[in-house]
């Protein structure tokens, strides 16, 4: 057997894999072109975390990160990096706000803020690969949980460590777990859900597609802690590469006796089938997810009875999110103690989070519980990109809120960040600068909710309609007095008798952008004005004298021939053949069309 | 037009009339199935709702119901090159939705529609899960990203351009021959 020295893990992700396949493909050639095929490993991982600079590469053991690369720059990284040694710098990353070139990938801020828990094998390990995992201590958790404990001191470990549902409310699961296993019955199931659908959110994904087998790991764990043998994973069918992978480690995890029968000899069965959702977010509500999995309309019942006592076809059932059961493994290979060392007095251990919208640096990350939303945003974040200002970061989806600069030093905390009107959420977190309008963000969450209503509770059925159509007269220019006011009093009612999660938090977005952005809302209505330029209804389409710079690019680029404009002079939008296309606002550097 | 797909309804209920029997009759068994139909077919007919009513022995209606609630059917084929502009946060805050406009205008059909040649069709989704190429739009299974609406035309103008060019090529093939 031939000796590998280098391993080159090249990131899988969804978010690079528009791109790298074709980069592999010529790692492949050129390996073998320079006759390095025995010597040099490619390996596919999962999502690294750093989306911005994809596709992303790590090169172990040294440890060079290379980012941003292209098909036509492999040859050159197989020739003088692992031929000569001599490491590409051309292909390194640069910090921004330093222009410092960084090789390594430890170095790195965005990575260096981070603490790994949940996602400590990502990119180091192939996540079609069962032996990898287990090299890093993979299934050492269940072994334990089997051979070892009873289920009560399973349970106990998990409230020892603090752990709180990572899907956004935050329930302690080692209450959730004693509740379902003290419930009477011989059938129990255990679910994971990984239907995971808020906009703009990703964590669930990234974490299936690169350690598939720590979530299996932690449903064993769950499986064993309320005596259940059949576990489902219900997966958004719109994760093609996560449930292929999850399909691959539930067969491995089989083969290894791990799943199925008698596992590990302890005499304990459980096995794993995966349900692809189709598609409703909704779905993601306990009661109706389990109804989904029955092959009905995905609507939520009143709770209790809660699934602990019935759930799935009436039996007493537990239901986690990804993100919490890949928690779990550890939390009963180290003990409940060392999980709860990080965090705050409520909140323990770490969050991960998925970064994007007007932020450097785009992508996955994991920092400990009590860190600052700043620290966040702008470490490890990067900050705004184009010098524009910050504005608000969005927490929780269309279930959550938004918090501005004031609040901006709170700590990541389930508690701290409910008292400024957001929630955690289940980890989407967006960042907005100036030019986003919150009247437009409301609106945009409202029509994702009303859409998503599944129907069956009057105020979340009609009530969100009226709140989008009044959000929507708002920003078409013709809000009137009043519409605030109407906005408020409907939200509370919607919040006080919805019948489910979704509909109780679903007016959270207007009235958090209400709480801080009223002013937004007073422009659009009383002075028929966009300040951040953005609803396209209150936009006039017309060139600042001022600040045109007589440039010429909007006249070049407008596809209507709606411009006229001659050198040295200033451009004037003819209004009739306008089409309000924005890409006049698109191309002008200058900010000059109002 | 309409005769053309009714033919290929036609085709498409045998297929699934073969394919439904590979099934347990369990009503836990319906999404699969719509799922099944719909992968192998890209929508899910009028017809195909009653051979699947028939076959679990439940109600039209529920068939209907469970396939209405669910975003991921779709009840009419969809054009050649299935067009999906993401609408997820990240997308909206850099100005998605109007690069769906753009769409729209250009090929003159609203989101959920085909145009009358079956070329195109323009879809809305949730988050493909690119966050970091906001604004995002798919073509067939190509990702776009940093979409503007200046690139909506030059990547129809692509598309057709692409697709001539392999007419052509299949004419010269099929005239060589």
């Amino acid at each position: 057997m031939s000796k590998i020295r280098t391993q080159l893990m090249l990131c899988g992700g969804t978010g690079c894999s528009a791109t790298s396949p074709a980069v592999r493909e010529v790692f492949e050639k050129e390996l073998e072109r320079q006759g390095l095929s025995e010597e040099v490993q490619i390996v596919e991982t999962g999502c690294n975390g750093f989306c911005t600079l994809g596709p992303v590469m790590l090169v172990q053991p040294e440890g060079i990160f290379y980012q941003k690369i292209k098909p036509k720059d492999v040859p050159e990284i197989v020739e003088e990096h692992l031929l000569k040694g001599r490491p590409v710098e051309k292909l390194f990353y640069v910090e921004p706000a330093s222009e410092e070139t960084i090789p390594t990938m430890n170095e790195i801020p965005f990575f260096s803020h981070q603490m790994l828990r949940v996602m400590r094998n990502k990119g180091l390990i192939d996540p079609e690969v069962i032996d990898d995992y287990i090299a890093r201590d993979g299934y050492f958790g269940a072994a334990k949980a089997l051979q070892e404990m009873t289920p009560g001191q399973i349970i106990e470990e998990m409230k020892i460590s603090g752990l709180r549902g990572r899907g956004g409310a935050g329930f302690p699961t080692g209450l959730k777990w004693e509740f379902a296993s003290k419930s009477p019955g011989d059938i129990k199931y255990v679910l994971c859900n990984a239907d995971e659908g808020d906009p703009g959110a990703f964590m669930d994904r990234s974490i299936l597609e690169a350690d598939p087998h720590a979530v299996l790991e932690g449903m064993i764990i769950a499986a064993r802690a309320i005596n259940s043998h059949k576990g489902y994973i219900y997966a958004r069918t719109e994760y093609p590469l996560a449930i292929r992978r999850l399909t691959i480690a539930i067969q491995q995890a089989r083969e290894y006796g791990l799943l199925g029968e008698d596992i590990l000899g302890t005499g304990f069965d459980f096995d794993i089938e995966i349900y692809e959702g189709a598609g409703a977010f909704v779905c993601g509500e306990e009661t109706a997810l389990m109804r989904s999995i029955e092959g009905k309309r995905g609507m939520p019942r009143p709770r209790p009875p809660f699934p602990a006592q019935k759930g799935l076809w009436e039996k007493p059932t537990i239901l986690n999110n990804v993100e919490t059961l890949a928690n779990v493994p550890q939390i009963i290979l180290n003990g409940g103690e060392w999980y709860s060392g990080v965090g705050t007095e409520t909140s323990k251990g770490t969050k991960v989070f998925a970064l994007s919208g007007d932020v450097n640096n785009i992508g996955l990350v994991e920092v400990p519980m009590g860190i600052s939303l700043r620290t966040i945003v702008f470490d490890i974040g990067g900050g705004i990109p184009n010098k524009k200002e910050f504005k608000a970061v969005q927490l929780g989806g269309p279930s959550g809120g938004c918090v501005p600069e004031q609040h901006l030093d709170i700590p990541v905390d389930y508690e701290e960040i409910a008292k400024v009107g957001a929630i955690m959420g289940s980890g989407g977190m967006i960042v907005m600068d100036e030019n986003t309008c919150m009247v437009d963000m409301a609106r945009f969450f409202m029509d994702f909710i009303q859409d998503e209503s599944c129907g069956k509770c009057t105020p979340c059925r009609e009530g969100t309609r009226r709140l989008l159509e009044i959000l929507n007269r708002i920003c078409e220019g013709k809000g009137k007095p009043g519409d605030i006011e109407d906005l408020e009093e409907l939200s509370s009612v919607i919040k006080e008798s919805a019948l489910c999660g979704l509909g109780q938090t679903g007016p959270n977005p207007v009235l958090s952008t209400l709480r801080y952005f009223r002013d937004e809302y007073e422009a659009h209505i009383y002075e028929k004005r966009c300040p951040a330029k953005r609803c396209v209804a209150l936009l006039k389409f017309e060139i600042d004298p001022d600040l045109c710079s007589k440039c010429g690019a909007c006249f070049r680029h407008c596809p209507a021939e709606a411009i006229t404009w001659k050198k040295k002079d200033v451009a004037v939008i003819q209004k009739d053949k306008c089409i309000k296309c924005m890409t006049c606002f698109e191309k002008c550097k200058f900010g000059a069309i109002f | 037009m309409d005769e053309e797909i009714l033919t290929e309804e036609a085709l498409i209920l045998n297929d699934i009339r073969s394919h439904l029997t590979t099934f347990e009759k369990e009503r836990g068994n319906l999404i699969p199935i719509l799922q099944m139909i719909q992968e192998k077919h890209a929508y899910i007919p009028r017809e195909a709702i009653k051979l699947v009513a028939e076959y679990l022995e439940i109600p039209v209606c529920e068939v209907y119901g469970v396939a209405t609630f669910y975003n991921q059917f779709r009840f009419h084929p969809p054009g050649k090159y299935p067009i999906k502009v993401c609408l997820g946060t990240a997308c909206h805050v850099r100005s998605g939705d109007i690069i769906l406009e753009n769409f729209e205008r250009k090929l003159e059909i609203k989101e959920g529609e085909t145009t009358p040649d079956r070329e195109f069709s323009i879809e809305r989704v949730a988050c493909v899960g690119c966050c970091a190429l906001a604004p995002v739009a798919i073509v067939g299974e190509t990702v776009h990203g940093h979409m503007a609406p200046s690139k909506v035309e030059g990547l129809l103008l692509r598309i057709r351009i692409e697709k001539e060019k392999q007419e052509r090529e299949k004419l010269t093939i099929s005239g060589n021959n």
